[in-house]
């Protein structure tokens, strides 16, 4: 059931990873100012997209668990938000680097989305724990899926929250997220968040179905179980 | 639903005020803590931005205790069965606990405020209370409704003490920074109001989210 | 018009099988005798009756309700007395009384009513942890039956009361009351006396008639 369209979908996110490749080390113009580094923004930004859209997306597949009272709901939020946390990771790496390549400094108090990127990925790595303290799986899917409709609203409060206080105190703003972008730099970007968006989508399929052909196994080992007993 | 409502919050003030609990213990948790940042910060007397951050980060850390033992009675005591099966609207559960929060914080402010005036404030508070008074009321009202829905999140795990501050601090980082901000003029030697509007704005839009969000959701929570 | 239809009902604990294939149908006005030793399933079947837990298979109706679905029916007709009293230990037992009354919406005046009722009128004022057990007993049944409900949910209710306090309470939870009662009790001789159904349950599902139980 999950993995109808895998290989189509594994094709094409191989196929725009290497064509971002590409674009990032042949295409897009060197920056004047930060050097080879700059590229990484090519990587991080996409990366922080594709993680935020993922934590939205489990919100909203928590919604639908909750109204419907479908557990499938539920593991696909699960997988989402787990595979968005990983990513976290990434963003939080990627950007520290480009952080001390392109200013010296390890961290950026001063760069909004970096900073409330923080904040967010703090918060759901409280998931885990959450979760696998519940022991009741009923009970743990519905916790879950509060949890993650609390923490995907909290994203954009949170994120305006953080900008507001930056505007505010830190004038100076890092533009290259902007709109503003020359056009190279604009495709090499799109692409590479186009690669990105497939990479997650590919990942959170294949986990579904792993998981999916795991429950099954489950289930039928239960129902053998209960035919031994009787 | 208001009947509900009522009881459920008499109740929980009537055992805090018998056991006397969550607040002395969060009191005394605020002025230890400015104790602290006395000796951490190494500064007999704070103002403008240090004032008003290490105000409101003692707060909210005296409210994650006030969450923790949000449920307590009904864990220790009475438990939350009583509460299942009465006729009553999980609504009125998450509004009587929110308001039971907020009450305890109002009890802890009202000792917490002048005492930050007393230990480490430089300049004095008195021509800044009625800006702060309402900073406070609206974060009062944020800091029941996100702590009141992870009170009752957290009510039924194993982990509850650490999943508390962890759930509830990063949640809270929107209130803070609008808290923090709004106050910061207020507590500098040339007092003056910056941006009140503004920031204020940030807080009403955090407790109507959080207050919308925590009704629709908690009907989902404590219950099997 | 049955009380309570149960057929084939489940319950589980993560991958462990609380109740399995459990069916019995109890008329309005019977009482049910659940018997089994510990760990049967007798407490998970109340709770589920009760509308707490929610049944993972099989079909449940009680009082009219299809559980899980219509679980929001159920609060307010079920009188639940577990093996936790539901007393706040701080508050008195009228206080206690007042807030039940409060959240089901009975007259304050019953509150004064069933403390005499269960003989608990002169200790109403003292804090429930200064109450000894068979006090709190009493006052737990009297929690319990506060609202009038249409089915008791009964496990052990005599526990901790002597003969005297216990023969007090049966207009209010005995046979007596007229209403609906599941009946969970190791007193197997005097629980059956007081039967209308029996359900055995050994490690969650149904026991034969000659089944041995208490192993």
């Amino acid at each position: 059931m999950y993995s109808k369209g895998l290989k189509p979908l594994a094709v094409a996110t191989v196929a725009s990873l290497a064509a971002a490749m590409a674009l990032v080390f042949f295409y897009a113009p060197l920056d004047a100012d930060q050097g080879f580094v700059q590229k990484i923004f090519y990587v991080h930004v996409p990366l922080a997209i594709v993680a935020l859209g993922g934590f939205v997306a489990g919100g909203v597949m928590a919604v639908r668990h909750l109204r419907s009272g479908d557990p499938s709901w539920d593991v696909r939020s699960y997988v989402a938000i787990h595979l968005s946390i990983i990513l976290g990771v990434g963003v939080l790496a990627t950007g520290s680097i480009w952080a001390k390549a392109s200013w010296g400094h390890w961290w950026l108090w001063d760069e909004p989305v970096l900073v409330s990127f923080l904040v967010v990925f703090l918060l759901y790595c409280v998931y885990y724990p959450l979760r696998f303290s519940i022991e009741d799986p009923e009970r743990q899917a519905r916790y879950s899926s509060v949890f993650a409709i609390t923490a995907g609203a909290f994203v954009p409060l949170n994120f305006a929250a953080v900008r507001l206080a930056q505007e505010f105190t830190h004038p100076r703003v890092l533009d290259q997220t902007g709109g503003s972008l020359p056009g190279e730099m604009r495709l090499t970007f799109l692409v590479s968040l186009l690669a990105m968006a497939l990479l997650f989508v590919t990942l959170w399929k294949l986990e579904l179905t792993a998981k999916h052909a795991a429950m099954q196994l489950k289930k039928l080992r239960r129902r053998l179980d209960a035919r031994v007993a009787a | 639903m208001i009947v509900a409502a009522r009881a459920i919050l008499r109740k929980d003030l009537l055992i805090e005020l018998r056991t006397k609990e969550s607040v002395p213990a969060m009191t005394l948790f605020t002025l230890t803590v400015y104790v602290l940042f006395h000796f951490g910060l190494d500064r007999d007397s704070l103002d403008g931005e240090l004032a008003s951050g290490v105000l409101w980060v003692t707060l909210l850390l005296a409210a994650v205790i006030g969450v923790s033992r949000l449920f307590a009675a009904e864990r220790e005591q009475g438990g939350i069965e009583g509460l299942l099966l009465a006729p009553v609207d999980r609504t009125a559960l998450f509004v009587a606990k929110a308001a039971s929060l907020f009450v305890m914080l109002v009890m802890v402010e009202l000792v917490a405020l002048p005492a930050f005036g007393l230990l480490l404030l430089g300049p004095g508070l008195g021509g800044a209370l009625p800006e702060l008074v309402a900073i406070l009321a609206l974060a009062n009202l944020g800091v029941a409704a996100v702590g009141a829905l992870v009170a009752a999140l957290a009510a039924e795990t194993r982990a509850r003490e650490l999943i508390v501050p962890l759930l509830l601090l990063p949640l809270l980082v929107p209130l803070l920074i609008a808290c923090a901000q709004a106050s910061e003029p207020f507590l500098r030697q040339d007092q003056g109001p910056e941006d009140l509007g503004r920031w204020l704005g940030l807080l009403t839009l955090y407790d109507v989210v959080f207050v919308l969000l925590s009704v629709a959701v908690f009907d989902y929570l404590l219950e099997d | 018009m049955a009380a309570i239809e149960l057929d084939g009902l489940e319950r589980r604990y993560g991958e462990r099988v609380a109740l399995a294939g459990v069916s019995v149908r109890v008329k309005e006005g019977q009482t049910l005798a659940v018997l089994g030793g510990n760990g049967a399933g007798k407490t998970t079947l109340l709770r589920v009756l009760a509308g707490l837990l929610r049944p993972h298979g099989g079909r449940a109706r009680v009082l009219g309700a299809e559980l899980p679905d219509e679980r929001w029916k159920l609060p307010g007709s079920i009188g639940y007395l577990g093996h936790e009293p539901l007393l706040y230990r701080e508050l008195s037992g009228r206080e206690n009384l007042a807030y039940h009354a409060r959240l089901h919406g009975v007259a304050p005046a019953r509150v004064d009513a069933l403390l005499d009722a269960v003989g608990m009128a002169q200790r109403a004022g003292d804090p429930v942890r200064e109450l000894s057990r068979g006090m709190v007993q009493r006052l737990a049944v009297a929690r319990a039956v506060l609202h009038e409900p249409a089915l008791l949910l009964l496990d052990e209710p005599r526990a901790n009361l002597d003969p005297a306090a216990a023969e007090r309470l049966e207009p209010l939870i005995g046979r007596a009351s007229g209403r609906t009662r599941v009946l969970v009790s190791h007193d197997v001789e005097g629980t059956m006396a007081e039967s209308d159904v029996i359900l055995r349950l050994k490690r969650g599902r149904p026991a034969a008639e000659d089944e041995e139980l208490y192993r």
